[in-house]
């Protein structure tokens, strides 16, 4: 009872201080939008330039170099690489925080790379808060991960390979996310799908792998057609081609608009924009000729680029900025009879939804596991498969204008996280549970950026980089710990043997699993609030609150399966092939087996030895202090290989090395840390603690979302702090409840429930297990379809082309056989009759050459009497 | 007594030439055709010494090709000769209707 009294006056309490906060908010909300300021900078290039340049040199020396100097010296270039971007993106970092928050975007232009007609696109990086964030993300876990893989591939001949990709991986996504037009950022989105492609499939020779890569391109490819064709579409709205044609405006003069009211919107003559000459005849417009002597501080100028664009701030700016009127027309248009915003904001969907893998092109990302495990924690969780998400955030001003678009992000982004959170549930292999957690924590971001709270998805983002990196890389380090098993079932009380990594994915658990004492669940639990507040920024009110019961669901749901998958792998007895091939042998210490095997076993235990090079992948380092030494020295006549029963399995698990747990024990800590970025505002109300009031991510942030705030939160349902609270403690309350059951089913494998329940539904279990069959639904259909279209072309083209191409090439044959009659009587006939001719009469005059004087003499008199003749007849 | 002119001299030569070619034409013995050469040979120098004697101009020009000639036709007899023998030693014979074999 005192309980509730207290808790109705905290409600009270916090409920005057969000009123206060609403008060603040409105009249912030209030100043008018101007033009992004820009500051311009000329180191930005860096950043991406070292990954570039770790893999040009991986790339192209680093077969010798692993020859010549060892694998050591490749790691160094590749880490190297990483380091110094990283130091660059703090440098910016620093220099963007020394900035006021309204001049905080900072490009380095480049180079013009295209120029056609009024549009360019250059190679031009930009910052602002939300890049910056980004690129300290990609950076920062990006070297972590590199680090990681120094021990995690030692073993692997292609060292260097795997080097330059991931380099190569780091650079593209700098690109993405730092490229101010939609050229760079598309080349980055390619670039990453490339990198991803080719690190799914770094196993090359294992078909399953390799098909799983062609999986994840093709998937992407389908994505990226829909995010060009949105693309086009919003280009075209913008006045891209014809429609500005129309325009009784000059061309020249209608790109733009000044940031005065001299320039009012004319949208019923059909033109952008007519200038009203009484109102402002001082102030000379920005001319084009101007733009493009100095295309850098065009917006620094005072007028604001309208029309075609392909940079994101002229894009921002003119639809953000009242008096260009671009809003008003974009909202106003339709194509075919759909509102194009509407339509735009789904095609590009389309693309983040093959990038970031929700329905219906999830498919690609639970097999991309194929790849190292670092590859699955670094692009498959913590960076590039949030490149949907950073696109949307980054055009939030676009989405946040059609709530049709926002309704289908949020709706597909929660049926996505319940969706991959009930296959979850039920898979064995400890990376296809990470994968399907990671398409359904994407689905939680989705459904953040959604509604609209673009900061609450960003953070997400960032929480989410962190723990499930550190779950993935924990995976990786579970392993090859057990010797290349994946299997769940074939685990079991790893606690014992790798005590760090054990802790560390506790904590990551913990993180995602939602309890408060992690950052996973501040932000999980803003998407939700925002969710359930999100009033008429869906298409119907109750939908906020529906996606709200389903999110909600799914942190029930997530906290299970990340807690099942803690209890199979660390908690009961090891499962492993160890102690399957010796009768159930206990967990460790003395060892009860006999022979070579035990003292190795105990060795291997203590992290002095390890083994087991069989196959492809079983690439994996050993524990001894230094990875490359024994890695490769230790293998070729390693006993344990034979002793293990021959299966490639040989010994107990062993811990990982330091290269590894120390990254593992980083990105936990990281997780802890990063609670600060997002403290729950409402506590910070009650305790009256000033930064808790505002995230400081949220305040980091708001300079680019500040375009779409004011609408997002004019549509907010404004629920206040009383179900702010309660759908806290309902969130805790369901991330306790997925834990305990989870513990009870699951904690050291000695409940027999689980199978229990899947005996009892067989049906329901194999659906579930088989992920409802969407690969085979997808084989089915769009593959056998795709197959049956070939095919059918395959006809079309060897009846119809092939009759086609065959009956010009007779017609040709015919006309050319007349032709080589011509030629071979007409043409050579005349000239073998000339030849014959010219022969014949040479041996004819050949007679006349009879080798006697006296002929020739004949014939000399014969002569002169016929000149003399001739001389007479003449006088 | 009546000097001779030139036509006298000249009447002379053109006898002297129509008989040498009379011979080359009819002789089928190489060295008759040889004599006949000579003969026209000297048909020629016949012309040149009485064109020179009956030319105003007190050059000797004609004399002195009559001498070349006559040197140039001793050397020319005796390669001449020379082939004749060479034809001898390949085809026993110095008729020349029985060597024939530069007609191609």
């Amino acid at each position: 009872m005192e309980m509730l009294l207290r808790l109705n006056e905290l409600v009270l309490l916090a409920a005057q201080h969000g009123a206060e906060a609403a008060g603040e908010g409105a009249a912030h909300a209030a100043a008018e939008l101007g033009p992004q300021k820009i500051v311009s900078v000329s180191y930005l290039w860096l950043i991406p330039f070292f990954p570039l340049l770790g893999a040009a040199i991986n790339a192209f020396a680093g077969h010798w170099i692993q020859r010549r100097f060892g694998k050591k010296y490749n790691s160094y270039i590749a880490v190297g690489a990483m380091v110094l971007a990283f130091a660059v993106a703090v440098v910016a970092w620093i220099q963007m925080i020394s900035l006021p928050a309204s001049d905080r975007y900072m490009v380095n232009f480049l180079w013009n790379m295209i120029t056609a007609g009024d549009v360019q696109a250059n190679l031009s990086f930009a910052l602002d808060p939300l890049s910056m964030m980004m690129t300290l993300i990609i950076t920062f876990i990006g070297t972590l991960i590199h680090i990681y893989s120094i021990g995690y591939m030692a073993d692997d001949p292609g060292y260097w390979r795997f080097f330059c990709y991931l380099n190569l991986f780091v650079f593209s996504m700098l690109l993405l996310v730092m490229g101010d037009n939609f050229v760079l950022m598309f080349f980055g989105w390619e670039g990453v799908g490339l990198c991803s492609y080719l690190l799914i499939g770094f196993w090359y020779e294992d078909i399953e792998k390799a098909r799983a890569a062609v999986k994840a391109f093709v998937t992407n490819r389908v994505g990226d057609f829909g995010f060009v064709l949105g693309l086009f579409l919003l280009f075209w709205a913008l006045g891209g081609s014809w429609v500005e044609t129309k325009g009784r405006v000059p061309l020249r003069e209608s790109r733009w608009a000044m940031a005065d009211p001299a320039y009012k919107p004319q949208q019923e003559t059909g033109t952008l924009y007519q200038r009203d000459s009484s109102l402002s005849a001082s102030k000379p417009a920005t001319t084009w000729e101007n733009y493009l002597r100095d295309p850098g501080s065009a917006a620094s100028k005072d007028g604001i680029r309208v029309g075609p664009s392909l940079t994101f701030r002229e894009l921002r700016d003119q639809v953000a900025v009242d008096a260009t009127g671009m809003r008003q027309r974009l909202s106003g248009m339709t194509f075919f009879g759909i509102p194009l915003l509407a339509l735009v904001g789904i095609l590009l969907f389309v693309g983040a939804t093959a990038k970031s893998a929700q329905i219906p092109l999830y498919v690609w990302l639970p097999d991309a596991m194929a790849g190292p495990t670092p590859v699955s924690a670094l692009i498959h969780a913590a960076t590039m498969v949030t490149a949907g998400v950073y696109m949307v955030a980054r055009l939030n001003f676009l989405f946040a204008l059609s709530t049709t678009a926002m309704t289908v992000i949020a709706l597909i982004g929660a049926a996505t996280a319940a969706f991959a959170a009930t296959i979850g549930f039920v898979q064995n292999d400890i990376k296809k549970v990470l994968a399907y957690s990671t398409v359904s924590q994407l689905g939680f971001m989705f459904i953040g950026v959604g509604v609209g709270a673009y900061w609450a998805g960003a953070y997400h983002l960032l929480t989410h980089a962190f723990f499930k990196a550190c779950l993935f890389l924990g995976s990786g380090s579970v392993i090859l710990g057990c010797h290349h098993e994946q299997d769940m079932r074939r685990m079991g009380g790893l606690k014992k043997f790798m005590p760090l990594t054990a802790k560390t994915y506790l904590y990551a658990c913990i993180a995602i699993a939602g309890f408060p004492i992690a950052n996973g669940f501040f932000s999980k639990d803003e998407i939700l609030w925002k969710a359930f507040d999100s009033g008429s920024n869906m298409l119907d009110p109750s939908i906020g609150k529906l996606i709200w019961v389903i999110g909600w669901m799914t942190a029930c749901g997530t906290s299970f399966y990340m807690w099942r998958s803690y209890y199979m792998t660390f908690t009961g007895e090891y499962r492993g092939a160890h102690g399957d091939s010796h009768h159930g042998a206990q967990p460790l210490h003395p060892v009860p087996v006999t022979g070579p095997l035990a003292a190795l076993a105990a060795a291997d235990a203590h992290g002095v030895v390890a083994h087991s090079p069989a196959g492809r992948d079983m690439t994996h380092p050993d524990s001894g202090p230094d990875p490359h030494a024994l890695g490769v020295a230790g293998h070729p006549d390693h006993p344990d290989h034979k002793a293990g029963g021959g299966h490639g399995h040989g010994g107990m698990p062993h811990e990982s090395p330091k290269t590894m747990t120390y990254v593992l024990a980083t990105l936990a800590i990281g997780c802890a840390v990063t609670i600060v970025l997002g403290f729950w505002a409402p506590l910070g109300h009650l305790l009256h603690i000033e930064w808790m009031q505002e995230p400081l991510l949220e305040r980091w942030l708001s300079p680019a979302f500040a375009p779409s705030r004011e609408l997002v939160e004019s549509r907010s349902a404004n629920s206040g702090p009383f179900w702010e609270w309660l759908l806290m403690f309902a969130s805790v309350a369901v991330a306790f409840a997925g834990w305990l059951v989870a513990r009870a089913f699951y904690k050291d494998a000695k409940s027999t429930v689980p199978d229990k329940i899947a005996a009892a539904f067989p049906r329901l279990h194999r659906l579930v297990f088989n992920k409802y069959y969407v690969d085979e639904i997808y084989q089915a259909t769009v593959l056998r379809g795709t197959g049956l279209l070939a095919r059918a072309l395959a006809v079309f083209d060897n009846v119809v082309i092939d009759g086609i191409v065959n009956g010009v090439a007779k017609v040709g044959l015919f006309v050319a056989n007349i032709e080589g009659a011509i030629d071979k009587y007409l043409v050579d006939g005349a000239v073998n009759l000339v030849a014959d001719s010219v022969v014949n009469l040479g041996a004819r005059m050949r007679r006349l050459q009879t080798g006697r004087i006296q002929h020739y003499l004949y014939a000399a008199v014969l002569g002169v009497l016929v000149v003399i003749g001739i001389n007479f007849l003449i006088h | 007594m009546l000097a001779p002119g030139l036509a006298h001299f000249l009447v002379v030569g053109a006898v002297l030439f129509a008989l040498g070619t009379y011979t080359v034409i009819t002789r089928t013995n190489a060295v008759g055709i040889l004599l006949g050469v000579e003969l026209i040979l000297n048909a020629a120098n016949v012309n040149f010494v009485a064109f020179q004697r009956f030319n105003p101009s007190p050059l000797l020009t004609g004399q002195v090709f009559s001498l070349f000639v006559i040197v140039l036709a001793a050397a020319e007899a005796a390669v001449a000769l020379a082939i004749v023998l060479a034809i001898f030693m390949t085809v026993k014979t110095i008729d020349v209707t029985q060597s024939s074999t530069l007609k191609e």
